[in-house]
């Protein structure tokens, strides 16, 4: 498929004309574009009313907490809470996106809505079309060559059935966006693309929830919340909606399973991780080059918004799932406690009087349960044990620790990451040089200042611009 | 997890599971780790048969999906079943929660 084709077909299925927030530069207008082909905060909220989506308990997770205090020095042992986004129509916060480009798919008249997805967001989409009464098609990748399905997609794909989709699963492999796009030409279905803007204005309200809530509850607005971080779209629509709640001291951290050493176009590795989502395959990648999603421009940026960036390994994300559910009665679905894991370390580090967050948890059922899981793993020959989590390597064991204290997220270097955005960035444009209006832009794009910005582009070896012609004027003159 | 094997014939109007190679081996992608271009890409999807009006197993088929899509393939399943489950005894998680009621159950004492 020639790339003509391809942006024809992108751009007529989610129906947003990218040019117009173009710079003709690396610059675009990141926040006129999600004002204009965004909804607004207000209309989100009607809409997501209307749904059934959102508003969704905040609640205090008092043993663990006591378990993290138990764990750190005396002083400290943040208390935890957990936006129990589980309790959504479909179990997840996917159900605040999928309200929104259903909404904005049946407005604009499409004769159907299709997602390509493997996770959570496909049932989501797929509870919205029947509401709406929108023919729906989710595309899952989901088997190895061996026919062999992750038991967590297979689960996925049970619901979205159940749900009126159809699912079109595939073998494993990157041509999925090819065929995605074709089956696009084919129905003339809206793409709910996660990384539209109206995908991320509708996570905006799980921020403005947080800060709303956690200021009822403990009277103060959240010190941290942890997002799980895959494509960037989870915690971008989080921190802009504290943001908008006036939450500019809330330190905003990511989180994501350590895959690394993985390889995510691997029909052999496939089936020996047990995380399909909410991990580093993903949430690296996206990180430092958004534009690489099924959308010119993505919505989902998250370092413009990330204070730190943790990783945490299988073993302990299998480990608070676990507790959480022996301790707290919660039974939750593993990729969801991603950033709880994360949480759990980090409270350990702050005070007690102060407030962190777990932004997420996803419904557990079948093939997602952790047990499910674990005994896949097991039976893929990935060793199961007990043992101290920073030994454990994807795709060969997972490690569940012995006591609660082994639980220590890794903070990834988010200075690297950054530099590794620029150099993106570079590559994409190569032997251009960046203009003012760029470097303020990437500036943006990092959370970063001018100066870092000018300092990064000198050691990438970037062109500058030419200081001749300034000359030039003068001595002229 | 291997499925089920099913019922024996399918009559048109029947939900069944279709298989169809999407691309060769030798016609897939550019840049992808062995393990991956040395098997086809193959797609699965469901539906109601169409045609042919009754089918077995194996046979090749045409299907109406939920959204209303016509597919072909080769008939793999009938009336297919879902086997996910929640998974075999993992006694360490078993250990794991006693591990922890029992701290803080002991943290709880010592007030």
């Amino acid at each position: 498929m020639d790339s003509r084709r391809r942006e024809e077909i992108i751009r007529s299925s989610v129906g947003i004309d990218y040019s117009r927030f173009e710079s003709g530069s690396w610059a675009f207008d990141y926040e006129v574009m999600m004002e204009s082909a965004g909804y607004s905060l207000k209309e989100v909220q009607r809409i997501q009313a209307e749904a059934g989506v959102g508003k969704t308990p905040l609640l205090e997770l008092r043993n663990i907490s006591r378990l993290a205090r138990s764990c750190a020095e005396p002083g400290k042992g943040a208390r935890i809470f957990l936006k129990d986004e589980a309790a959504g129509p479909t179990g997840s916060f996917k159900d605040r996106r999928a309200s929104i480009s259903a909404f904005h798919a049946q407005k604009l008249g499409f004769p159907g809505i299709a997602a390509a997805t493997s996770g959570n967001y496909g049932a989501a989409v797929a509870g919205q079309a029947a509401r709406l009464g929108l023919p729906c098609l989710i595309v899952q990748e989901c088997f190895d060559s061996s026919g062999t399905g992750q038991p967590e997609i297979i689960e996925k794909a049970r619901k979205c059935e159940d749900l009126g989709a159809e699912v079109l699963q595939l073998s494993v492999g990157p041509e999925l966006f090819t065929v995605y796009l074709s089956l696009l030409e084919e129905t003339g279905f809206f793409n709910a693309s996660l990384y539209t803007p109206f995908g991320i204005a509708g996570v905006e309200t799980l921020g403005t929830e947080l800060a709303l809530q956690c200021r009822e509850l403990a009277g103060r607005p959240p010190d941290v919340v942890v997002a799980t971080n895959a494509g960037g779209g989870n915690l971008t629509g989080t921190a802009r909606g504290l943001l908008k709640s006036g939450c500019h001291r809330t330190i905003m951290v990511g989180a994501s399973v350590d895959l690394r050493g993985l390889h995510m176009a691997s029909d052999r590795d496939f089936n020996r991780k047990s995380f399909t989502t909410g991990h580093t395959g993903f949430g690296i990648p996206f990180a430092v080059f958004p534009d690489r999603s099924d959308v010119p421009r993505s919505a989902a940026r998250p370092l413009r918004y990330l204070d730190r960036y943790l990783t945490v390994r299988q073993g302990e994300v299998f480990y608070m799932t676990e507790a959480l559910a022996a301790l707290e009665g919660l039974e939750r679905g593993p990729a969801g406690n991603t950033s709880l894991a994360a949480a759990f370390s980090l409270a350990r580090e702050m005070p007690e009087e102060q407030i962190i967050i777990v932004q997420e948890s996803e419904y557990t059922g079948a093939g997602k349960h952790h047990r499910a899981q674990l005994s896949f793993a097991r039976e893929r020959g990935i060793e199961v044990r007990f043992g101290d989590p920073a030994e454990e390597v994807p795709g060969r064991s997972i490690v569940l620790p012995r006591e609660p204290e082994q639980i220590r997220a890794v903070d990834l270097d988010l200075m690297e990451l950054k530099k590794s955005y620029l150099r993106h960035a570079l590559e994409e444009r190569k032997g251009e040089t960046p203009t003012e209006e760029d470097i303020s832009y990437f500036a943006e794009e990092t959370k970063s200042g001018r100066d870092f910005i000018i300092s990064a582009l000198k050691s990438l070896g970037a062109p500058e611009k030419s200081t001749d012609t300034k000359r030039e004027k003068e001595q002229q003159r | 997890m291997m499925t089920r094997i099913g019922k024996e014939e399918a009559k048109a109007g029947m939900w069944v599971r279709i298989s169809r190679v999407l691309l060769k081996p030798e016609e897939r992608s550019g840049r992808l780790p062995e393990a991956t271009r040395k098997v086809p890409l193959v797609m699965w999807t469901k539906g109601k048969l169409t045609e042919p009006p009754t089918a077995r197993r194996g046979d090749q088929v045409q299907i109406e999906s939920s959204c209303g899509r016509r597919e072909q393939g080769t008939l793999v399943e009938i009336e297919p079943a879902w086997n996910h489950n929640f998974g075999n005894t993992v006694p360490e998680l078993q250990q794991i929660a006693e591990k922890l009621r029992c701290r803080l159950r002991r943290e709880k004492n010592h007030g």
